[in-house]
């Protein structure tokens, strides 16, 4: 019997939604292949963390924790994932499909010179082995992929999969934790916190309010932030807006910007250009309020609304902060 | 200051299909028929491009563009980066490279590297056609290094380089001696256009034209065969059904409430 390992994505043992999210799918197919799901922890914070993993079915984890790890930029997280893999060949292991995890993933698969896919948003197991979805070329093309041989190196895309409690017996076994001096020669010499917390970001939120051009200006984004806060979404922004200095860069969804597939979309004052909808098109519902109603972005729509997003979205705000209050 | 000291930069530049333009798979291996499509530089790697080019006017020394594609299309790909001020191109071509994945990418590229002296290697975060963001990270590992990954900043002196790291909701100082590998986010500065003068100098540099056999390229761990991930469907996204769209009367507001209420988001 293999083992599935998801690797636990967090923010100083505060898991992120996606590592529910994997547990989810990741115990899925490991009952269907009759693999051991394992989840992997690495850094520190781990007590925080043990409870809520298990309720998502990580009975067992492996825990590396250790303070030095975090001073230097993913090299010990890559070696010692590596050597687990290495010791202990697992059949499957899920990454978060975000920067931070991409690139740890992309590090192990070249060390142990294993298959990977990355932006993976279904996974069926099918002969054996598994067959990966994800989208291609800004959504035009849906594709099925495979991966030869193990361990397969699976990136998970954030919301792409349901969380749902599975509650399992915590129990963890300790790895202990080596930092070469090879892995300190990237080191991290300082965080830099430019936005106060609380909204969660574009990659991992399940919904998105953004905003383009339509707004104005740069003052006028407290619209967009606003509706975001009532219904606990993301910012995003359209190039035009970034490009304009209104919105930092890491908000941009599109083409050179982020690719979401948030449950809701909802593009405010945003014209719908090809490279905007290649960042969002896979989006499950999508929500566009614009006053030309010829502006392609309706071309997507769940629900469009053609009117003056100065009015329409402050209105919508106090609309859905009545109807959530009573 | 004393005089700079040299730094000798590569920039991995791809070719790309435009995003605007309808993409044909190969029915038989699902990989992109690239003479097909509307191509341009990934327009990440512009950034890289400039980023290098801006180095070169502070530190003295050679900027050469790396790219791993067929022939002529990737060439010109290559010229067009040589036009914007770079120094000299490598192109590793072959047919047996044909439907490498980002692994067996970064495989080729790294034996590409081993062949040329170099400070700092350039990438894209991302390019737009697999978007898989694996490559630069997976090049870093196999050449022995750390890449120092999406760069909104960078700066290189005393030997040493130093990025502003994008993360949500700010950024990472990371620091690393040369030599270096970083990949650079869209946004890191604004590239610059080509000059007719720099395009009528770029037909006068040197392309160097690599096969897999001057690399010393294992087949076995390139190409369709020797690539870990296959693609086995391939199907064009089925359009979207338009749902309703409503003419704000004053109401709209509460339409749209309802729509969302209807669908559980609040
Ligand atoms: C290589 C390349 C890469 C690109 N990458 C990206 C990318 O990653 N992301 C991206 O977004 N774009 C990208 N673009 C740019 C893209 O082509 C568009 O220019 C951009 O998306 C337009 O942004 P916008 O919709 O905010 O602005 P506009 O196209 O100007 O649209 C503004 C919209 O606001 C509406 N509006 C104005 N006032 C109001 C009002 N009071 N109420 C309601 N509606 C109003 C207008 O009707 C209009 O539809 C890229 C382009 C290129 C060439
Ligand atoms: N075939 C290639 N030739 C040269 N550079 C490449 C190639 N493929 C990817 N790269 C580099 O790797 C970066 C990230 O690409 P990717 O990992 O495919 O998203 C790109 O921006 C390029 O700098």
């Amino acid at each position: 019997m293999g083992e599935l390992w998801v690797v636990v994505d967090h923010e100083k043992g505060e898991p992120k939604k996606v590592s529910f999210q994997m547990l989810s799918a990741g115990r899925r197919i490991a009952e269907k292949l009759g693999h051991d799901l394992v989840g992997v922890f690495a850094g520190t914070g781990f007590e925080a963390a043990k409870e809520k993993l298990a309720k998502y079915g990580a009975g067992k984890v492996l825990v590396a924790e250790s303070e030095e790890v975090e001073g230097y930029l993913v090299q010990p997280s890559v070696d010692l994932l590596t050597k687990l893999v290495q010791e202990r060949s697992p059949e499957v292991v899920l990454f978060a499909s975000v920067p931070y995890g991409k690139d740890l993933a992309s590090g192990v698969a070249a060390k142990v010179g294993a298959g990977i896919l990355a932006d993976v948003v279904d996974i069926e197991p099918q002969d054996g082995g598994l067959v990966c979805a994800m989208s291609v070329f800004g959504g035009a093309m849906n594709t099925k992929c495979r991966i030869k041989g193990t361990p397969q190196i699976i990136c998970v895309k954030p919301n792409a999969f349901v969380a749902e409690e599975a509650p399992a017996e915590a129990a963890e076994e300790r790895i202990e934790v080596q930092v070469s001096d090879d892995a300190k020669r990237v080191k991290i010499a300082d965080r830099v916190q430019q936005e106060a917390g609380g909204r969660p970001g574009v990659e991992e939120a399940s919904i998105i309010v953004s905003g383009g051009r339509g707004l104005g200006g740069p003052e006028n984004f407290r619209i967009v932030e606003e509706l975001a806060d009532v219904i606990g979404a993301a910012v995003g922004a359209s190039r035009a807006a970034v490009d304009a200095g209104w919105y930092p860069h890491q908000h941009q969804v599109g083409q050179t910007g982020k690719t979401v597939s948030p449950q809701l979309y909802i593009a405010v004052g945003i014209s719908g250009a090809i490279q905007h909808r290649a960042g969002m098109q896979t989006s499950k519902t999508i929500v566009a309020i614009n006053k030309d109603a010829d502006a392609p972005i309706f071309g997507l729509t769940d629900f469009g609304l053609v009117g003056d997003l100065f009015k329409v979205v402050p209105a919508l705000t106090e609309e859905l902060k009545k109807r959530k209050g009573g | 200051m004393g005089a700079a000291a040299i730094v000798n930069i590569v920039v991995c530049v791809k070719r790309v299909p435009d995003t605007a333009a309808e993409k044909k798979l190969d029915p038989n291996d699902f990989t992109l028929d690239r003479d097909s499509v509307e191509s341009i530089m990934n327009p990440v790697d512009e950034y890289g491009v400039e980023e290098a080019l801006k180095l070169k006017e502070v530190h003295e020394g050679e900027i050469t563009i790396l790219t791993m594609g067929p022939e002529p299309a990737d060439k010109n790909a290559v010229r067009k980066a040589l036009a914007l001020g770079a120094d000299k191109g490598m192109l590793v071509t072959d047919d047996r490279l044909h439907g490498s994945d980002a692994m067996a990418t970064a495989y080729v590229l790294a034996l590409a590297l081993a062949q040329v002296e170099f400070d700092l290697v350039i990438l894209g975060s991302e390019s737009t056609d697999a978007r898989t963001s694996l490559v630069p990270q997976a090049l870093g590992q196999l050449m022995g290094m750390t890449a120092l990954t999406n760069a909104k900043k960078l700066e290189v002196s005393d030997g040493k380089v130093t990025i502003h790291r994008e993360e949500e909701g700010g950024y990472s100082v990371i620091e690393s001696e040369l030599p270096a590998i970083v990949s650079v986010v869209k946004g890191i500065n604004e590239p610059r256009y080509a000059t007719l003068k720099g395009i009528m100098s770029a037909k006068q540099k040197e392309v160097q034209v690599l096969s897999g056999d001057d690399l010393g390229i294992d087949p076995a761990m390139v190409g369709l065969d020797g690539s870990k991930s296959e693609v086995i469907e391939a199907i064009p996204r089925p359009p979207r059904q338009q749902g309703e769209v409503v003419k704000d009367d004053g109401d709209g507001h509460v339409k749209l409430a309802d729509f969302l209420q209807q669908h559980k988001f609040i």
